[in-house]
Parts: C-alpha cells; structure tokens; sequence
C-alpha cells in the first residue's frame, strides 16, 4: 500500500470526505451500541432528537455550542499557522479567573463598560497564556505540545489553589468554588428563562471576525503562509516568530472568551468543573471544520448535539451517555484519515 | 568496442512497452528499450522526461500501469526491489543511501547477511572488496567512515555495493551531477572496465557531452515517449539535443559586459557550520552590468553563502555593503529593502508555498508596501492583477491567478520567482541554481532574463553547479571550496579543468580568499 500525492481536489471532496468520516463514526459507535443491547437506529433517533427535536433540546445544543465554538476557533487559528495550542483548557480556566476577579465587586460600574472591561482583560489572561509557550518555541524550540498540554494541568492545580484560597466564596458552605459575579457582570440571555445566553451571539461573531482576519488581512495571510511553509515565509521576508507570537496571543484570547462566557453568560461562579474538557474537545471541532473559522460554528453545534442529545437517550434508551465521548473522539479519528484521504490516493499494489 | 558492437550478443534486459500514469500525467508511455551484454546505453532526456520514473520502475520502485520487464530471459517481478536485486541488478541513486557513521564494509554488506548469522563475515568480505575496488579502479579504504569520505568517494562505494551483490546490471542515476570533472574521467573509465568484465550499464543523463564520450547507444526520451534511439558514433551532438528538445535549440547570445561601479561588497564574512560548509573569511565585490558565477562542488558552502546574502543567516563576522555603505543587521526584509532581488536554490521548500496560490505566492515579498495592503487589509484585486501581469510576461502556464503553486511544473513555478524576484527591477540579483531541474526551454528564458538584468546595469551573482552555465553566463568566475572563495578569473581565461582543479581544491592556498 502506499500514498500518492492527489493533484487535484474536487469542491465535492471537500463535502464527501467529511460526510464520510460522520457515516464511519456512527458506523463505530453502533457497534458499541449494540454490545450495549440497543437498536443503533433506535439510539442514534433518541439522539437526534434530544440535540434538536424541541425547542427546548435545540436551545441546550445551542448553549453547549457556545464554548466549544470559542475553543474551536482558538485551535483553528492556532492550528492554521502550525502552533499546536493543546491548552485551550488553561486558557479558557484563566479567562473564567480574570471574570470572577473583575466581575465578583472588584470593580463596580455599568454593565456597558464593565461587561467590555472583563472580556478585555479575560482575553489578555488567555493570550499571554499561550505567548509563553510560543516564545520558548520560537526561542528555544521547546514544542509546544508539550509545553501547552502540561500547562492545562498546572493551570487546573492552580484554579484549585485559588478557589481554596483567595477567591473562595466565604458564603460557599465550604466547596471550592468563587462568589458570584455581580448582576453589572453577566451578559443577558438571549430568551427569557433559558440558558442559551449572549455569549452564543459573541461567538458567532468572534466566528465572522476571525474569518475575515483569515481571509482579508495582512495577519490572517501571515499566518497562512507560516503555517503552510515557514522557510519560504521567512525567505519572503515574513517575520516568523512575531507571526507566530500574534497567533498565540489571538488564539489564547479566544478560548479565555470560552471561559469568559461560561462564567458570565451560564454559570455565574468559577468551579472546579467549568468545563468538561472543552479545550480538548475544541480540536475535535477544528478538525471537523478544516479549519474554517465559519465550519467551526457547525462542527461546534453537531459535537455539542451528540453531547447533549446523548443524555437524553441515556435516560431513555439505558445506553451509557459516555457514547458521546466514544462518539466525537471517533470522529476525530475518522476525521483525521478523510483529511488525509482528501490530500492522498491511496494505491494497492 | 566491445561486445556491444555486435548485433547479435545477448540481450540481458528487455523493457517492453512500459506505461506509468500518474494521475492524468503519463509519467511513460509506451516505452520499450533492451540492453546487451556488455553494453553501455545512455538513457538521454530532459528532467521530467521520464528518465527516473522508468528506472524506478525498473528497480521495483514502482509498478508499471502496462508493460513487461524481462531481466536474462526471465519476467521479473513488479514492484518488487528485491527481485530486482536478486535477477542482478543494481542501482545507484543520484541521492546516495549510505549510512554516515557506518564504515564502508559495513555500508556493503548491509543486508547482505542473515538476520540469524552472527558474524559479518568480515575478512573474507573486506578481501572481497579489495579485489573488486582493485579491478575496477574503485579505489576506497573498507574501514572508513563514510561521513569521512568525499563525494566521489561514496559514489564508489555505492558502485561497489552493487557490484559485492553480484550486479550484471548496474543503473547510474546522473551520476555525474555531484563529480568534479578529473572525478567523472575516473568513473567513465571505471565503467569501460565494467563493460569490459560483461556488465551491462545504463547511464542516466541530460548532459550530451558524458553521452557522447561514455555510451555505446543513447535512448532518448521525451515527455515520456521514446523519442529516438541512435548509435552513439553515428549521432552528432546536434541531432542528439534536438531530439531532447523535440525541435530547435533556443540560443542565448550574451554581449560583451559593460561593468559599473560596486554594488554590492561582502567583507572577511565567516558563518557557522550548519549543513555544508560554512564561509570562512569570504569577500567579494559585485559590479554593475556584470555577471559573477561562483563554481564549485555541492556543499561546498554556496548554500551558506546564499543564505547568508538572502538574509536568512548570520555571518559571525565581517561586513555587507550595499551601494558602499554597511548593511549592519541584515534579514530578509533589510535585502528586500535595499533593493536585492533573490531566486533561491530550493523552489519548493523556501522559494514558493506550495498550498498557497499563485495571486498570494507572487505578494509575498511586498505584500506589506501600500501596492497590497492598506491599514492591514489586504487588496486581493491588485495581488491578482500583479499575478496576472507575471503570468502574462513571464509566459507562465497556469489557469489563473488562483491557481494553486504546487501543480505548476518546476519551470513554471521558477519563472513566477522570476517574476517576483526581477519586480521593480533590483539592481543586485542572486541567483542561487536557477535553473537546477528545468528543461533546456525554461533554462534559455531563465538565462535570457539574468542576461538581460545585466544589460540594463544591475548585478547578478550566479552561483551554480552546472559550469557550462558557469562558463556560459559569467563575466567574471570565483571559485569555492570549503568555505573558501578563489581569485576572480575573467570569462574564458580558465578552462573547464582547470576550474575543474580549484572546484578540487587545489590551487587554493589560505589568503586566497582576502585577495578576491
């Protein structure tokens, strides 16, 4: 067996080769289902329709969305100039920090300006967050998946630290958590008593703003052009590790906007269990998006659905809801081979 | 001659009507040659003609779409490196594939033995060697390091490496390409003794001169088809390269140079070592309206140069002047800036992004000058507009300005770096192998266009492997080795030999490189 490079790669590839990599997963998963005792049709309905068969199911898929979107972006950016930034998880942490440090009555005025301020600083928290990794790469040459993945543990012992210590809620019975930020703090939901919040609205944003920066601006091409030949990039003249320091910075603000909107538009306090791992998952969402900054906001809502919707068949299926987890780390997986796929023949001899 | 001369000996390789396809590029079609006993067949062509694609074919690399491969009577198996060599027959890549720190017995044997054996065999192998090196004129000690060794060196032990694995047919892959000229004398009369013992050779090769003084027959491909096959002693040189070229040769008439003041200066440069030879105490002048060509081996410390003058290196010590005033910190951007125009040696890895299209590739040195860009926006019409203009007057084949680099030919993509290097007219021009791998066609436009940067006063530093084109382009010739420049010769005042004996290094003493 062996791989011929593909010349040429059809609008239709681009389609099919990911739609591909969906139909293997659920191919996967059935098998698991079925070892469970359930019909794969049955469960993956059940699924369905508790992602998006009500409204109700639609807003929580919606709400799930939300980070992952942000991560999702804080990877796609990062991948895309070839910064391996595995530590969305740290940077999302430190951004719900910033928020509890500013938004819990340190500072008091308007929402108008305080709602800016916090998201500001978060994203600040979070960029230099990643600029450290990024600089010892390009200085040293540390990788940085290394640097970026052990940092996620640190950054996770040190919340706890703080949540035992200086910011641990004096009113909270005795569990490591902050005090809730203040009413000035918390961004408005979007209907009235649901949790899809405003942070749904700042994703999509975010979404449109890096893909014009992608695709308009001297920066996006910048990064482009590292992240496909960084020895031609720097031949033309482009300075490479300064390129690389605005990716890390742009990249660790998006996903401390992760926790930023956790914090402020959902949760309202800083726990331990802020996130279930959207960091890491936000590469699955990057990945399914081919790093297109708009496919993120689709691939972050169809991860979020088999979340969301697997909890909702567990209940009623008695199939263990972790068929969520073996589900979106399958589609990484598939995803990854119909990339290559997408780029390669593959010729048997 | 020899056997060969004879119709009648034996026929001991037979390809018959090889076909490989490569996506919609036929790579070979339809492509059928024999080889006798005793015989020397010179596989001519451009690059790209399908020289390397059917001996890959050949050597199992590849499996043929169509066609057969019979070797001393017998099918051989496709696709399949051990068959080919078990049925004898060896190959000697123009990339060797020696072990550095491996001494040369260990480098032959390799794979030789069984997994299961517990001794090398050494002594019995080390005479093995001795004699065979000793019969063939293939001189080299079997306990030397092979990172010891230089390149004419490793090229013999990659000979007898085949020969130790009883090779009656023996594929040298531009085996010229890496040699000094004294160096390639050696291996042609090494390959008359080959011949002589009953080997069978075929030699791969775009230069006609090597055909003509070592084949016996010359194959001549051409896109991938056969274009002919003569008699070496009955084809001129003439009719041989036409047959390449599949019509008229385009010649470049170059004047008589007109040089100007200095524009360009390095002074008692010295780098690192990173790969290759570093430059020690390295100066040299540039002039207007003149072309410098710098000879020399690969490896010999051009990369370094080039980088160095690209900006992508550090000297450690001495001075740029650019326009007589010192450079100070210099990097790609401060190059750009004082006007240099750059072609590198490597097109894909530093001279293009290959995933990227031809409108973006063609900005990427001045895609920060207010021409592309305003307040951090970029203006993808102009880069269109600017890629268009390149296409257009540098005659590139490609759809549009959205087509992506990597699926252009070499030519293609060297005459868009053309383009974007010569854009604004610099008046100091390095070219580094400009023309390595492009066919006689794109070579003459290449050529035409330093040729015509130098009439209108700019200076151009060749640096090149290639001393035809040295010696066909320079106004003026150094010579480096080891990091060393020599004393500047003017054109035609050195003969291919005697630059062939300064590319060896000698005549090169210690100060030579203050005096250039």
């Amino acid at each position: 067996m062996r791989l011929e490079p593909r010349s040429t790669r059809s609008a239709a590839a681009t389609i099919l080769w990911p739609a591909g990599a969906i139909l293997a997963t659920l191919f996967f998963s059935s098998v698991l289902v079925m070892i469970a005792g359930a019909s794969p049709f049955t469960v993956f309905y059940l699924v369905f329709k508790g992602a998006a068969g009500s409204p109700f199911a639609l807003v929580e898929t919606l709400t799930r969305a939300t980070p992952l979107i942000f991560t999702g972006l804080a990877v796609a950016v990062a991948f895309r100039a070839r910064l391996w930034n595995i530590g969305a998880e740290a940077q999302l942490y430190l951004g719900g920090v910033m928020t509890v440090v500013l938004g819990t009555g340190a500072v008091t005025i308007p929402s108008g300006g305080l709602i800016p301020l916090i998201m500001v600083a978060a994203m600040l928290t979070g960029a230099l967050t990643l600029l450290g990794p990024a600089i010892l790469k390009t200085r040293f040459g540390v990788d940085e998946v290394v640097t970026t993945l052990l940092l996620n543990f640190i950054v996770l012992l040190f919340v706890s630290m703080l949540l035992e210590g200086p910011l641990k809620d004096p009113m909270g019975l005795g569990w490591p958590q902050s005090k809730r930020v203040i009413a000035e703090a918390q961004l408005p939901r979007l209907i009235q008593g649901k949790r899809l919040h405003f942070g749904f609205v700042l994703a999509i944003a975010s979404a449109a703003v890096v893909w014009v920066i992608m695709k308009k601006t001297v920066l996006g091409y910048e990064m482009r052009a590292v992240g496909h030949n960084a020895e031609a990039a720097r031949f033309a003249g482009i300075p490479v590790n300064r390129v690389i320091a605005k990716t890390a910075l742009l990249s660790g603000g998006l996903a401390a906007l992760a926790g930023f909107s956790e914090v402020a538009g959902l949760k309202g306090n800083l726990t331990l269990d802020l996130s279930p791992g959207y960091g890491y998952t936000g590469i699955v969402v990057a990945m399914l998006a081919l790093l297109n900054p708009l496919g993120v906001i689709a691939a972050a809502i169809f991860v979020a659905g088999i979340f969301v919707g697997a909890d909702a068949m567990s209940r009623s299926a008695n199939v263990p809801s972790y068929i969520a987890q073996v589900m979106v780390a399958t589609s990484l997986l598939t995803m990854v081979a119909a990339i290559m796929l997408m780029r390669y023949r593959v010729r048997w001899r | 001659m020899n056997a060969a001369d004879s119709p009648e000996a034996e026929i001991v390789l037979r390809l018959s009507g090889i076909t490989k396809r490569f996506g919609a590029l036929v790579a070979n079609d339809a492509i059928s040659l024999s080889l006798r006993r005793g015989e020397v067949v010179a596989l001519l062509g451009e690059n790209g003609a399908g020289k390397t694609t059917l001996m890959n074919i050949l050597f199992g690399h590849y499996t043929a779409d169509e066609g057969q491969i019979e070797a001393f009577g017998e099918a051989l198996a496709p696709g399949d490196p051990n068959a080919a060599l078990a049925a004898g027959i060896g190959m000697v890549h123009q990339h060797f594939t020696l072990a550095d720190q491996m001494t040369v017995l260990e480098n032959i044997v390799l794979g030789t033995r069984s997994l299961w054996s517990f001794n090398l065999g050494t002594a019995a192998a080390r005479d093995r060697i001795r004699a065979l090196a000793s019969d063939y004129g293939l001189e080299v000690e079997p306990d030397r390091m092979i990172a010891d060794l230089s390149v004419g060196e490793r090229q013999r032990v990659e000979i007898l490496k085949a020969l130790y694995r009883q090779a009656r047919i023996l594929i040298l892959d531009e085996p010229t390409a890496v040699l000094t000229p004294m160096e390639t004398e050696a291996l042609f009369v090494t390959l008359k003794k080959l011949v002589a013992a009953g080997l069978s050779v075929i030699f791969i090769s775009h230069k006609l001169g090597e055909v003509q003084s070592v084949s016996d027959r010359v194959v001549v491909l051409r896109g991938g088809k056969l274009a002919g096959e003569r008699k070496t002693a009955d084809a001129t040189r003439r009719e041989l390269a036409e047959l390449m070229v599949g019509g008229q040769l385009p010649v470049n008439q170059v004047g008589p140079a007109s040089p100007g003041a200095i524009l360009f200066e390095l002074r008692g440069i010295s780098t690192r070592t990173m790969g290759g030879a570093a430059l020690a105490n390295v100066s040299m002048q540039l002039r207007g309206g003149e072309i410098t060509g710098l000879a020399g081996i690969s490896g010999n410390g051009q990369a370094a140069l080039a980088a160095l003058i690209s900006g992508t290196r550090e000297a450690r010590e001495g001075d740029i002047v650019v326009h007589g005033e010192s450079a100070g910190k210099w990097s790609p951007r401060s190059a750009l800036d004082r006007g240099l125009g750059r072609i590198p040696e490597d097109r894909h890895a530093t001279g293009m992004i290959g995933d990227m299209s031809v409108a973006e590739n063609v900005i990427s040195e001045a895609y920060r000058s207010p021409r592309f860009s305003r307040m951090g926006f970029l203006d993808w019409k102009a880069a269109s507009a600017f890629a268009s203009d390149i296409i257009k007057a540098y005659d590139v084949k490609c759809p549009s300005p959205d087509a992506i680099v990597r699926l252009l030919s070499g030519g293609n993509m060297q005459k868009l770096i053309l383009g974007r290097a010569l854009d604004g007219n610099p008046d100091i021009i390095l070219a580094s192998q400009p023309t390595r791998g492009l066919d006689v066609g794109a070579v003459a436009y290449v050529h035409a266009r330093l040729i015509e940067a130098r009439d209108r006063g700019a200076a151009v530093l060749l640096i090149s492997e290639d001393l035809d084109e040295i010696q066909t382009l320079s106004d003026r010739i150094l010579v480096i080795h080891r990091g060393r420049l020599s004393k500047p010769s003017a054109r035609g005042e050195m003969s291919i030999m005697e630059l062939g004996e300064l590319m060896a290094g000698h005549g090169l003493d210690e100060g030579a490189s203050d005096a250039a």
